[in-house]
């Protein structure tokens, strides 16, 4: 493929290998070795540099005197970004932990703002998008109402969409403070509890540990990577979320070489919490997409964590096609019809059948009624 | 300098391989099959070097013609940054004028390594002087009329510049002139060429008055901030200079910038220094030659 790209390569005739294994081999350099990036063909770093740009990956690649302009601005500008998106962060923390001082009982950060928080290697140039606390279901209703004294108020939502938070999902509806602009997700688990997966939330928070110099706790570390797991393959879109894998992957290497017990924790913890399917999808996908060579102990799943051979080869043919970022001058129809796979997937893991026709039947209806309306607003309503 | 091609490889090229523009601190590879489009785009972009493809941009956009049916609107214009559409589809007849906003929108939302104000910045005598302005004031017109007197054009809307610094960084670009802007700027320079008319935009009628050859030329000479104007044009109005507290100048410079916030303390020490070493006035004027003999005095009194 390079020498194809080189041979083309002239003055005025930009160059785009169009396939996805070039997709794949550029974000793989960035990702594993990103040392070697300044040695790439500038078509090629142009084209990783927007890749990563696409899967929210840019802000990762450090800056090097290698590069020649624009790249470092490029780079710069991913981390300026990521910096001020943490910085708003940790001020939404900051006041969150004030507005809950009266709220009893441990409130935990997950994903990104608990990466921020502990500092793992996945927060550097990490931008980040909502603040989502978990607390205990009985603890809900008294954070809920002690944000809304202090101002927060839940973003405007449809009836339908209101009951769906509260009826079937394992959060309430999104709040925000009308001076900032960072959303606030209260959850009462990590999972909805209406799918197959029902891990005890009780469980994730008795096991959480406080963060240091601060009123939240983090999940305990194995099940940090555990929820991550769950947020990818059982979470609902997956356009883009390459990074998400990188998360576990960064999150495993991290924990395996700084938390004793990890590795032999991991696998029975998994299946204490009934989370062995997505811990069997994280192990396989980073070592297999993000070639991480893992200890023994993590990469040996339970022959009961792998679901049926041909579940697992459409898994295997649909995760890389959804996870990896468009080629962006060719959009792939087998890309697009994976992720629409996907997404179908990962309702019908969510809800019972029954539960999940009515859901996409009001959501289908919502969207007709707003289309006739013919209003320019855009998708109605933000759930599921 | 200059492009270097004829209109019609010009054109060809645009809408084949793709071009690519050196535009101040930015390189743009840009793709046009717009019907129309090239004939004036390769007026406004003659004095840019022109870039092999073999690079990393900066920008990369793609505007294009969508074909719809009869009985829905006219011929609509696409653009694409990266592949992805940043807003719907627009008028065709628009082209020029979207393809221009679409750069200030990737500018903008993607470029945090620089901090950028809201501002019209020229230069003279080696001195760099701001013109934040809210629209409407006047800020593109009176920018557009001391760039055609002589002085050296960095922006009519970005006041580029390194965070924790003081020097302005030109990007000069077309300037788009709006409604009753358009006959005056014809008025105050006969036989200026101009971009075609654009009517019903958004802002109304736009067209755009290429950046000059000098400036184009020397976009990669910084300057340090030495002046900052809040100008306003007033109907009649007798033309005023007014010195301008530094605070508020200060503040006025924040409130307006598109990435104060998001740069952070960075951003504080670059609008201090530039608060710091500058003077700072209130301008009130009518008349475009009156303003530009007080900002030339201004400029010329100012130590270097």
């Amino acid at each position: 493929m390079a020498e194809r790209m080189a041979e083309a390569a002239g003055p005025g005739q930009p160059v785009v290998a169009p396939t996805t294994a070039t997709v794949r081999r550029l974000l793989g350099i960035a990702l594993r070795e990103p040392q070697a990036l300044p040695e790439l063909s500038a078509p090629e770093l142009d084209l990783c540099l927007r890749l990563l740009r696409r899967a929210r990956l840019l802000g990762r690649i450090e800056s090097s005197r290698r590069f020649t302009h624009p790249v470092p601005d490029i780079l710069r500008s991913a981390r300026v970004i990521a910096e001020s998106r943490a910085r708003v962060a940790r001020w939404e923390m900051d006041r969150l932990a004030w507005a809950l001082t009266g709220v009893d009982g441990p409130v935990l950060v997950l994903k990104g703002c608990a990466y921020l928080l502990l500092g793992t290697p996945n927060a550097t140039g990490r931008s980040f998008a909502d603040v989502d606390l978990l607390l205990p279901a009985e603890a809900l209703p008294a954070a809920e109402a002690a944000l809304k004294a202090r101002g927060w108020s839940a973003t405007e939502l449809t009836p339908y969409d209101d009951r769906y938070y509260r009826d079937w999902a394992h959060e309430l509806p999104p709040m925000q403070h009308p001076e900032r602009e960072v959303e606030v997700d209260l959850h009462h688990n990590i999972v909805m509890p209406t799918g197959y997966l029902k891990p005890d939330a009780a469980e994730l928070i008795a096991a959480a540990r406080p963060i240091e110099g601060t009123r939240f706790h983090a999940l305990a570390p194995v099940d940090m990577v555990l929820h991550a797991a769950v947020h990818l393959f059982y979470g609902g879109e997956m356009d883009g979320s390459l990074r998400e894998l990188v998360d576990i992957a960064d999150l495993l290497q991290h924990f395996d070489a700084t938390e004793p017990g990890f590795r032999d924790a991991f696998w029975p913890r998994a299946e204490a919490l009934g989370l062995l399917r997505p811990a069997f999808y994280a192990v396989r996908y980073v070592e297999r997409l993000l070639e991480l060579r893992l200890p023994a102990a993590l990469a040996a799943a339970p022959a009961r964590a792998a679901p049926s051979r041909p579940v697992l080869a459409l898994m295997d043919a649909l995760v890389p096609l959804a996870l990896y970022p468009y080629h962006p001058e060719r959009r792939a129809r087998s890309a697009t019809a994976a992720r629409q796979a996907l997404f179908i997937r990962s309702h019908w893991v969510k809800m019972p059948p029954l539960m999940l026709a009515r859901h996409l039947g009001a959501k289908t209806l919502a969207r007709l009624r707003h289309q006739m309306r013919g209003s320019g607003k855009g998708e109605p309503g933000a759930a599921g | 300098m200059s492009t270097g091609l004829d209109p019609d490889t010009f054109e060809s090229r645009l809408a084949g391989p793709g071009l690519g523009f050196r535009v101040g601190p930015f390189d743009l590879f840009l793709k046009a099959r717009v019907k129309g489009l090239a004939a004036p785009l390769a007026r406004l972009y003659r004095h840019y070097p022109v870039l092999d493809a073999d690079r990393v941009f900066s920008i990369n956009l793609t505007i294009h013609d969508v074909w719809r049916p009869a009985w829905r609107d006219r011929r609509r214009v696409r653009v694409l940054v990266d592949g992805q559409q940043p807003h719907e589809d627009m008028p065709a007849g628009q082209a020029l004028a979207v393809l221009e906003w679409a750069q200030n929108l990737v500018i903008a939302m993607r470029f945090h390594s620089f901090l950028m104000l809201h501002a019209a910045v020229l230069e003279r005598n080696g001195h760099a002087l701001l013109m934040p302005a809210a629209p409407g004031h006047g800020k593109t017109t009176l920018c557009a009329a001391l760039a055609l007197r002589g002085w050296r054009l960095f922006s009519d809307e970005f006041g580029l510049l390194r965070p924790g610094g003081a020097d302005m960084i030109p990007l000069p670009r077309p300037m788009p002139l709006k409604n009753a802007s358009i006959e005056v700027i014809r008025q105050f320079a006969p036989g200026v060429e101009l971009g075609p008319e654009i009517p019903g935009t958004i802002k109304g009628t736009v067209a755009h008055l290429p950046p000059p050859a000098d400036s184009v030329a020397a976009a990669q000479r910084t300057a340090p901030a030495a002046l900052v104007v809040f100008p306003r044009w007033r109907a009649d109005a007798p033309l005023t200079l007014e010195p301008c507290h530094p605070a508020q100048a200060f503040m006025e410079l924040a409130r307006n910038a598109f990435n104060y916030e998001l740069v952070g303390e960075a951003a504080f020490q670059s609008l201090r220094m530039i608060i710091d070493r500058s003077r700072c006035f209130d301008l009130v004027y009518s008349d475009l030659d009156e303003a530009i003999a007080v900002l030339t005095r201004l400029a010329d009194d100012t130590d270097g």
